[in-house]
């Protein structure tokens, strides 16, 4: 069966609690999930006292306090601190989201944060991210095409080909979207999920790519795509506003399309 | 994610992703599941209004209602697609929630063969008033 409850190696208990320095006036409680596999011991979630009058305004700006200020050991990835870089996804008050585009004043109570839920966690807010990388792999992002481009010209596209691109290049394969998909907790292991399709779509829809066919036999697969029944999770996490059901939903309809 | 590993495993990562290839079907399922249940708005508002309306009547009106050819034929209809839907969506269901592929397999022909047993009885009993 699916596992609906978390093995007991897993489940969290209560760790220390690093009280804000005295005098603190607008103070926000940060209960972080931590996990060190070096102990052998069960995660837990440690809280942080922060004072927000000496903090940016996003999570990612208290962690980053929290890091240099109360516990170095803290370990999280991050880089751009603007939302391109896809490297600060985690889960903030219940949602998958960027710690960097997460305003801390949209918690109301204490700001929880875990790691991407469902995912082999390498230490407290790193997820190992292996399998969805060989599985973005696996779908060849990136174009394929027989005929040699031009010479010293690039491969031309109209303006109408280049918008059917709108809305899927911009993912930054932050893979918030893939972790919120209960099909992608229960059958992660042969669902692409909806991050990775939604690239595969990405490559199917561009005009300059000649393996249309190829690709979508290679999605054709009771697990690979159909593990998707719409349930929306990835629209509604996705911090870049995108929409990767949609795509799974143009994917399946091109594959009827063929057949009739 | 499967179940937590006992030991390293030692396949590459991209050759666990591709493992036996795609299985090159899975569209025709899940097409004819939506078929399916768009065909099945009209039968079953057909079938529930007619129940409905036939509260309080004799059982010799019902029977001659479902001996009539119209209905014993939509009945026919209603019951072939209300059982083919219930076992494409139960497959769906199991292959969701299963890990173990004989488990998967065994639990996916017995509900084949559930909904095949009482759908033919289903069809049987009316085809019985009605020829």
């Amino acid at each position: 069966m699916a596992t609906f409850t978390l093995p007991k190696n897993s489940t969290i208990g209560a760790g220390k609690t690093y009280k804000a320095e005295p005098g603190a006036k607008n103070v926000k409680a940060f209960k972080i999930y931590r996990f060190d596999p070096d102990t052998g011991e069960n995660p837990r979630y440690d809280t942080f006292e922060i004072d927000l009058d000496k903090c940016g305004p996003m999570v990612l700006d208290a962690l980053i306090k929290i890091k240099n200020e109360v516990d170095t050991t803290l370990t999280f990835r991050r880089s751009c601190r603007e939302g391109i870089c896809g490297s600060c996804s985690m889960n903030i008050d219940g949602m998958n989201t960027l710690a960097c585009l997460k305003p801390i004043e949209d918690v109301k109570k204490d700001v929880r944060i875990t790691p991407l839920p469902h995912m082999p966690v390498v230490k407290d807010l790193v997820p190992d991210l292996t399998h969805i990388y060989a599985q973005l792999r696996s779908i060849e992002p990136w174009l394929k095409s027989d005929t040699p481009p031009p010479p010293d010209e690039e491969r031309r596209q109209s303006k109408e080909e280049r918008a059917k691109l709108d809305g899927l290049w911009e993912c930054i394969l932050c893979f918030c979207c893939s972790t919120a998909c209960p099909s992608y907790w229960w059958n992660g292991d042969r669902y692409l999920g909806p991050a990775v399709l939604l690239q595969a779509y990405r490559w199917i829809a561009d005009s300059r790519d000649e393996y249309t066919g190829e690709r979508l036999d290679n999605l054709e697969d009771p697990f690979r795509l159909y593990r998707c029944h719409t349930i929306m999770n990835c629209a509604a996490t996705c911090p870049k506003g995108l929409n990767p059901a949609q795509a799974i939903g143009k994917i399946k309809q091109m594959i009827v399309e063929r057949q009739g | 994610m499967s179940d937590t590993p006992t030991r390293i495993p030692l396949q590459s990562p991209l050759g666990r992703v591709r493992g036996l290839g795609s299985a090159k079907q899975g569209s025709h399922h899940w097409w004819i599941q939506r078929v399916n249940s768009v065909a099945m708005v009209p039968l079953m508002l057909w079938f529930i209004i007619s129940v409905a309306t036939m509260g309080g009547k004799e059982h010799a009106e019902v029977v001659a209602w479902i001996g009539h050819p119209l209905n014993a034929t939509l009945l026919l209809l209603s019951i072939g697609l209300a059982f083919q839907h219930a076992a494409s969506g139960m497959q769906v269901v199991i292959e969701d929630y299963t890990r173990s592929e004989m488990v998967r397999m065994a639990m996916i022909l017995a509900v084949k063969a559930a909904c095949a047993l009482f759908g033919v009885l289903a069809a049987v009993a009316v085809l019985k008033i009605a020829i």
